[in-house]
């Protein structure tokens, strides 16, 4: 099947991982993706904040842009959960408020461009996965079972909440993800946490806060008995990998829990290669997790330090070895 | 599509009510609230609030604008919309706190200028460039409202860098002269309204 594609600016570098291993199992899915041209940001959380109309606007060009690009396909995806909303969103709010959808369009005519509302399905990733492309199909393509291995599935926010199209079975246990996982081989577990906050923002503006979720999410799933975390996003797997270390400082804690794409834990299932999936990229070495089902993931790119050369004639110091 | 709920004068001192529920698009239904407080009970960042977001709106309603505008609580807000889902009157709580965000910002009443500086400092990067850029966004940030906090920051930057998770330059998209005459065409169309 095919869809237009919105990468977003988080998939281009530090969810590289993610958008490399989206690439990689497209074809044994059959999805075709066209990329929406000369895109631009969706302005997460934080336009909407500041400026409510110019926010729509921002969002309005993309949509504009892909209601071009649509000859034959009606289908928009994005695999981040803040920009599959703002997708969403505006795309909604235009079609319930007449008023919105004619600024809008006049702020558009702007820059040539128009957009109208409720021409395009606005779908995320995982989304299309499980519903569209189907669990028997992605279980067909499986040649390396990910048996042994225990994932939480984590859903965070955005993307189950508030569903405006209602896609989802739950706002707050949803399963969608955890089928695809048993689909793969894995052991979903069963864990009360999957649409829990990840902090979002408050990283970087409230970091107390931030570290409180944090802690409780990885705490949920380790005590749920996950080898991994799999997400959907990339704010949650910044949130929840690299400020795992962060977290661990604040709360004197010693957590070491990986947070994987779902579409890392598919390509490994399809006999892809670690490297071509972006695994080793992570903050917490997802390693000694995917060696139980006999993955060698690529060391992590560690800065190679030389021995600093010892000179014979210095002051003798007592030898370790 | 259900009819728009407009709110009862009555219960709507100084009209702030009505501004807040006018600058939310679609039909948010603030004044339907009727105080049950399954938001804030939701909210994962409740007990940082100044104020629940049920006791917001009670304060919105009973016109206490200078208060509401400079709580905290929408700034706490992280979108995760379980308020939302969860409320009985189908409030659209999150977008609401978007509005009262926007409203707090040219007002110029929030306290805390940090998370608003955090908002503007992306959107400038976004006006600028058409793309968001985390180094840029990092450290001007940083600098700006907790310089101390950047040492403290250094390795996790180094190691996004490490792993290649990190840009050195914002990539700027072909399209930005289009993009600014839309924007600036939106902002002159939102203080029109």
């Amino acid at each position: 099947m095919k869809a237009l594609f919105y990468p977003g600016c988080a998939m281009q570098r530090n969810a590289r991982a993610y958008l490399d291993s989206l690439l990689a199992i497209r074809a044994d899915i059959d999805l075709e993706l066209e990329e929406v041209a000369d895109w631009n940001c969706c302005g997460a959380t934080e336009y909407m904040s500041v400026h409510r109309v110019p926010a729509h606007a921002l969002i309005g060009r993309n949509l504009a842009l892909a209601q071009r690009q649509a000859a034959d396909t009606k289908l928009l995806t994005a695999g981040c959960s803040a920009c599959y909303l703002n997708l969403a969103k505006t795309d909604t709010q235009m079609r319930e408020d007449r008023k919105l959808e004619v600024t809008v369009n006049e702020a558009l005519a702007a820059g040539d461009l128009h957009y109208d509302a409720g021409s395009l399905q606005v779908r995320h990733l995982l989304d299309v996965v499980c519903h569209d492309i189907g669990y028997a199909a992605v279980k067909e393509k499986v040649v390396k079972p990910l048996y042994g291995l225990k994932v939480a599935a984590y859903y965070g926010c955005q993307v189950v909440r508030p569903d405006y199209d209602d896609r989802w079975d739950s706002h707050e246990h949803p399963t969608a993800m955890d089928r695809l996982l048993a689909a793969l081989g894995a052991e979903p577990v069963d864990w009360a946490l999957k649409t829990q906050c990840c902090g979002g923002h408050m990283t970087v503006i409230g970091p107390d806060v931030a570290y409180g979720l944090i802690r409780r999410l990885v705490h949920g799933a380790a005590e749920a008995g996950a080898d991994l975390v799999a997400t959907l996003c990339p704010m949650c797997q910044l949130n929840l990998d690299a400020y795992q270390v962060e977290m661990n400082r604040h709360f004197h804690a010693d957590y070491h829990l990986p947070v994987l794409y779902f579409t890392q834990l598919m390509g490994l299932a399809f006999g892809h290669k670690p490297a071509d999936l972006g695994i080793g990229k992570e903050f917490v070495d997802a390693a000694p997790a995917l060696a139980k089902i006999q993955v060698e993931a690529p060391p992590e790119a560690k800065a190679k330090r030389k021995r600093r050369h010892r000179p014979e004639d210095g002051l003798p110091m007592p030898r370790m070895e | 599509m259900s009819t728009v709920s407009t709110p009862d004068a009555q219960q709507d001192r100084g009209g702030f009510l009505a501004r807040v529920m006018a600058a939310t698009p679609g039909d948010n239904r603030l004044n339907m609230c009727i105080q049950c407080g399954s938001c804030g009970g939701s909210c994962p960042s409740g007990p940082e609030m100044e104020h629940t977001p049920r006791r917001l709106f009670a304060l919105i309603r009973a016109g206490e604008s200078e208060t509401v505008l400079r709580s905290n609580t929408p700034w706490f807000c992280v979108s995760c919309y379980y308020c939302t889902v969860r409320c009985p009157q189908n409030i659209h709580i999150t977008d609401v706190m978007y509005t009262l965000k926007s409203m707090a910002i040219r007002a110029g009443l929030y306290r805390d200028p940090s998370p608003a500086g955090f908002s503007e400092t992306f959107v400038d990067y976004v006006e600028k460039y058409g793309r968001s850029f985390e180094l840029g966004l990092a450290t001007r940030f940083n600098l700006r409202h907790h310089p101390l906090s950047l040492a403290g920051m250094a390795p996790l930057g180094l190691g996004m860098l490490k792993r290649g998770r990190m840009e050195l330059t914002p990539h700027r998209i072909d399209g930005m002269d289009q993009l600014g005459a839309i924007l600036d065409k939106a902002k002159e169309l939102e203080a029109a309204a």
